[in-house]
Formats: structure tokens, sequence, C-alpha cells
């Protein structure tokens, strides 16, 4: 089943770039309700970029786990841009997690 | 696990230690039942030593044997690289996946893609191992390797209370584990995976001993179960992986009163005319070419002929050869074989190491049941070992069979010159035979003499006889000993001829000194007559003497009278 947040999906003035985003939680246990509002936070936070997100929820769906080759939970993807970036952790460390996406655009 | 599942009550009574069989040769005896049931299990060692094998056989043989499903959790290699390594020990991997006996799950863990950021647990790795284990209702799982978990995440800190709440999962669910794990410097596992799964931990070792590999496997730790604590010698063929067992070595083993025929009527004859006893060792030790492997060939045939199986084990010739060699002796080695009562397999000494020898040989006692085992020769053996390992390996190979009943006989070739005593000292205490085969060398000729060391447990004659081989088979002629020594061959047959004349002569000289004797006697003989018939002269004359003394005595009385007669009657006429 997927979630799909609310919000944050409007388009920017900037460049237009969009970064699809996919996040594993398994539950409702405190990391993965800590990773999804983390992400959020983030993805608010930059107003410039496009941000679109899916929940992928494990426990509903333990197949997929293994389609997908995911062990730690949570798990952030960037799917887009290629290439495929992975991220795990509940996101509190807001600045690997920008590193990690490399959302950060380069200043002019 | 994050659902309310609850671990099972704990019952207070105390159980035995539960094994779960492995199916593997030899494992489930030295572990005294299998590995620990709803318990995880460390394989260690260095690599190619074959843990994965070991897991996957207990994984696949779990399924196929005792019906209880499997999980494969492969870390390393992927589901379609380990199917094709075991394709070739006859698993199919992938027919029982289909029949769900068994579920394969590859876990790509990737160090370099992935970032940390924030904390995190292996909740993913759970849900894929649960969904697993309810697909086939698995009691088993294999981890080959955990410790790739170690190169993808690199915070210890948030592994190792996974790696706890993973073992404690799986006892809580009853699922029996194997981990394999590679060896450490000095430590069992690099990364200490023995902190947390301390039940059973197996070492398996993989070594290069002169040229030769040589597989090891030792239980360093079973708790809860007394396990065998040496070493032992492991092999992974065609048939997957066999443990050298440990059998009884206590000497405890049943004994039986049958005898059973040696194949030659005249050697039986030796033996109190029964031959050897049933599962009892035989040792036939000579030099080169002195009719050992014919012997051996001999009590084949015998066995067979009884219908039992018999299994000829070569490390000198071949089959074919050793089959054709006998036909000149009158023994068909050939139609037993194709009868399925001789099983003739042969191969280098210098193939295996010694340990190898001794499990193949076992193997082939288990496949082929025989009743009668022939080791040709075993002193080809030393040249792939020493003496003392051979010793050792040959102890072992006699307890087994000593348990199942089964006659063995070892040939023995022995390098002339030395004493052939002195030369098999140390394997023939192990025998309670012994037939030693001896070249005797006089005139110009080298004939073979055969003599019963000794036989335990039965009369047994001490002659040296001589051995010859017909087209018949094998013939034993009493030897002539003189006091000349040991003589055979031509020089017997001379000997013997001159025996005959000797003893010729001496009837004839005997006659002719009773001949003698006669003429002697009838020449005495004459000679008493002669002397009895003086006598009877004497006798006469002497009576004829007194006869007459007394006639003139009487005539002179005579005349007195009648001279006194005459005188008187004077007288009175002068007085007148």
């Amino acid at each position: 089943m997927r979630l799909k947040a609310k919000g944050k999906a409007k388009v920017v003035k900037d460049s237009g770039k969009l970064i699809e985003l996919r996040l594993y939680v398994a539950g409702q246990t405190p990391k993965s309700l800590a990773a999804i509002s983390n992400l959020k936070k983030i993805c608010a936070d930059d107003a410039k970029t496009r941000y679109h997100i899916e929940v992928i929820d494990l426990v509903k769906n333990p197949a997929l786990a293994r389609d997908h080759q995911i062990v730690a939970i949570p798990t952030l993807v960037r799917r887009l841009p290629v290439p495929i970036r992975k991220i795990i952790g509940d996101l509190s460390d807001t600045e690997r997690v920008v590193v990690g996406l490399q959302i950060v655009q380069p200043k002019r | 696990m994050k659902t309310k599942k609850r671990a099972k009550p704990r019952t207070h009574q105390l159980t035995p230690l539960q094994k779960a069989p492995s199916g593997i040769q030899g494992l489930d005896e030295i572990t005294g039942g299998g590995l620990p049931r709803g318990r995880t299990t460390i394989v260690c060692g260095g690599p190619g030593c074959g843990k994965t094998m070991l897991g996957i056989e207990f994984l696949v043989r779990g399924a196929l044997q005792f019906d209880e499903p499997g999980v494969l959790m492969a870390f390393e290699e992927t589901p379609e690289d380990i199917a094709r390594n075991v394709a070739s020990l006859g698993f199919d991997i992938e027919d029982l996946a289909a029949r769900k006996m068994l579920f394969l799950d590859y876990v790509a863990v990737e160090s370099s893609e992935l970032q940390e950021a924030g904390e995190y647990d292996l909740e993913g790795l759970f849900l894929r191992l649960q969904s697993a284990i309810q697909a086939v209702g698995a009691k088993r799982v294999m981890f080959d390797t955990l410790e790739a978990l170690f190169s993808g995440f690199s915070n210890p800190g948030i592994l190792r209370p996974e790696f706890r709440r993973l073992f404690r999962w799986l006892k809580d669910q009853g699922l029996t584990a194997v981990v394999t794990a590679e060896s450490g410097e000095g430590t069992l596992t690099r990364h200490g995976l023995e902190e947390y799964v301390s039940d059973c931990v197996v070492l398996l070792d993989h070594r290069i001993h002169d040229h030769i590999s040589v597989r090891r496997m030792r239980i360093v730790k079973y708790r809860g179960t007394k396990h065998g604590a040496d070493e032992y010698p492991f092999l992974i063929d065609e048939r997957g992986m066999s443990v050298l067992p440990v059998t009884a070595l206590q000497l405890q083993h049943e004994v039986s009163d049958e005898r059973v025929s040696t194949g030659v009527p005249d050697l039986d004859e030796l033996l109190e005319g029964k031959g050897y006893y049933r599962g009892s060792t035989v040792l036939f030790s000579g030099t080169a070419g002195s009719g050992k492997t014919t012997l051996a060939a001999s009590f084949a045939e015998a066995t067979c002929q009884r219908g039992e199986r018999c299994l000829y084990i070569d490390f000198e010739e071949s089959p074919k050869q050793v089959a054709r060699n006998m036909r000149s002796v009158g023994i068909d080695l050939a139609q037993w074989s194709r009868k399925g009562l001789l099983f003739h397999d042969a191969w280098r000494p210098t193939q295996y190491g010694i340990e190898m020898h001794l499990l193949r040989i076992h193997k082939l006692i288990e496949q082929v049941k025989p009743k009668a085992v022939i080791l040709d020769p075993i002193t080809n053996l030393i040249n792939a070992s020493t003496e003392k390992e051979v010793y050792s390996m040959l102890l072992r190979l006699i307890d087994t069979m000593k348990s199942a009943g089964i006659t063995a006989v070892f040939v023995s070739l022995t390098r002339g010159g030395e004493s052939l005593e002195n030369a098999n000292a140390g394997i023939s205490s192990l025998t309670d035979t012994w037939i030693l085969l001896r070249d005797v060398e006089l005139d110009g000729e080298r004939n073979r003499v055969l003599c019963v060391l000794k036989s335990r447990g039965m009369e047994h004659s001490n002659q040296l006889r001589e051995f010859q081989l017909t087209s018949e088979g094998v013939r034993l002629i009493p030897a002539y000993i003189g006091s000349g020594g040991v003589l055979t061959g031509s020089s017997r047959v001379a000997q013997e001829a001159k025996e005959k004349a000797d003893a010729l002569l001496r009837r004839q000289e005997a006659q002719r000194r009773q001949r003698q004797f006669a003429r002697k006697r009838i020449a005495l003989e004459a000679q008493v007559e002669v002397l009895q018939a003086e006598l009877a002269e004497i006798e006469q004359e002497a009576r004829q003497s007194s006869v007459q003394e007394k006639e003139r005595d009487d005539e002179l009385l005579f005349d007195r009278q009648r001279m006194a007669e005459s005188r008187g009657s004077r007288e009175k006429a002068a007085d007148e």
C-alpha cells in the first residue's frame, strides 16, 4: 500500500529539478515515524526542489524488502535523478541526508 | 521482531538437549545426534574449507531426509551460484525451492552505496527472514555468511545488539540455525560472532600436507553434550560431505566361532582343517613375487563361492591385471565381479592423504557391505605417509571391520634381505593370523616356503610347507627338513631320491649280513656236531673202561678166592 506524503509537491520557481524519494519503514516504530517526519522537514526546508516522496511500509508488504533489497530500517532511496543513492537511519542527521541526497545546489 | 508474538513458555522439566540430525555421514556420530535443535551453530574456518557446503548439506538433507524445510539467507553468493556449486553433489536446489522445501534469499549488502544518517536497525532483514520462514514452514535456517553485515554497516554499536536480537529470536522460534564465519587470526571468527552464539561451534580446517590436501573438522564447543573433541578428517566428494566416524575404539566387539575357508585346501589343513575365524584379521607377508596376491585372490574366490560379498582394494595393480594373472592359477575373479559379489577397486596410494584413504575405504564398506575385505598391499600406503600413521589408520579400520564381523586380509610386501619378522613387527601385532611366505635359495634354485607364524585361537601347524602355484591353484607340499635344513624344489627331489637309494643300500647290507650269519651258524653247528660225536665216543670209552676195571677187579677177587680156597684145602689136608 502506498502512502503519498501530503503537500510539498508544489512546483517551485527555480530549476524544476525533481527528486524522487522512497522511504522504507516498518510499521509505526519510533525510528520509522522519526524518519518520516525528518524527511518531510528536510524537503520542506529546501523550497527550491520538487520532491516526490513515497513511503513503503514493509510490515504490510514484506516481500518488497526482498525484491528491493532492503536490510536496514529506515532506508531512504533516491530513485531520481540517477544514480540511485541509499541512506539508512532515521534521518536525524540532516547534513548527512542533504549530502547524501546531493540536494544542496552549488552556490553561484 | 516488532510483532507481539510471545515466546513459548519454557517448561521446567529437564529435557535432554534435542538434536537436529544433519544427515552427513559421520557428523551425527561425532555430535551424538546432530546439531543442537532450536539453537544456532557457528561453522568457522578459512576460505574454501567447506563451511558453506556443510551448511547447505544440513539444509538440503534436512528437507529431503528429515522433512524439515529450510531457509538459506545468502549474503555473499547468489542462490544461482550456490545452486550451481552444489549441483555437482546431486543436490537440486531449484527443485527443492519449487517444491517449497527450501527458500533462498540473496541479501545484497553493499557498503559503498550506503550512507548512515541517524539511528537504524536491521528490521528489514528480520522481515525478510520471517516471510521466508513462513513461506515454506521452515525449521532450519542457514546464514552464509552473517559477517557480510559487518562490511555493509559500519556501526558495530548497532550491529551487535541486532545480532543478539536475531539469535534470541531464532531461539524463541525454535529454529535450528547454522551461521558460517571466517576464522580470524587467533580467534575463532574474525568479528567475534562466537560471543553471541555459543551453543555449538564447529571449526573446519583445510591444509596441504606433503602436496596432499587434508580436511579436518573439530567440534570446538557443544554445550550440554558429550562430544568427540578430536580433529576428525573429512572429505567432500560427489555424494557430499563425509566425516570419519569414531566408532568403537573400545575393543568391545562381538566375536564369532565360525570358520571360513582360506580358499586353499592345503592351507586350511594347517589351520585345524577349518580355515580362519570369521571377523579375524589375516596378514600375508613376503617378498616380491612370493604369491601373496594369489593367496588373497584365493580367499576372495572362497568368499564369493559362499555367496558373500568381497571388497578387494588394490593399491598396486589394476583389477583387470590381477584377474588376468589369477586365471593362470585357475582362479576366475571376473565371474564373481559379474555376479556382483566381488568389488575390485584400485587407486594409487599417493593419490590421497592417509585419512582420505581410510575414509574412502570406509565409504566403500558402507556401500558394498562386504563380509571380507582385502587390502593389497598395505605397505604401499607408507609411501604416502609414515608408518605410524598407517598403523593408526589400520587400527581404526580393523576396529570398524571387527565390529561388523568382516574378515580382513592385509597383504604386506617386505624387502628381501631384512628380517621378515622385523619388517612387519608393528602391523603383525594387530593381526590374528600371520602367514609368512619366504624364499629359499639352494643349489641354484629359488623356491617358496609358507609358514603359519601365528594364528590366535587355534592350533596351527608350525611346519614349513613348500608353496607351489599350479594351474589348479595353490598347493602346499611338506618340505623336506633334514640335517641340511629345509630343502625345496629339485633339491628336495634329489634328497628324496638319495634317501631312497640309501635305504635300499641299507636293506641290502642287512640282507647280506643275515646270510653271513646263516652261514656261520651252519658252520658252527657242524662243529658242534663233531664235538658232540667226540664226546659220545669218550663217554663210551669211559664206560667201557670202567666196565673193564670192574671185570678185572672181579677176576682178581675170584682168583684170590680160588687161591685162598686152594690154600685152605691143602692146610686141611696137612692137618690130617
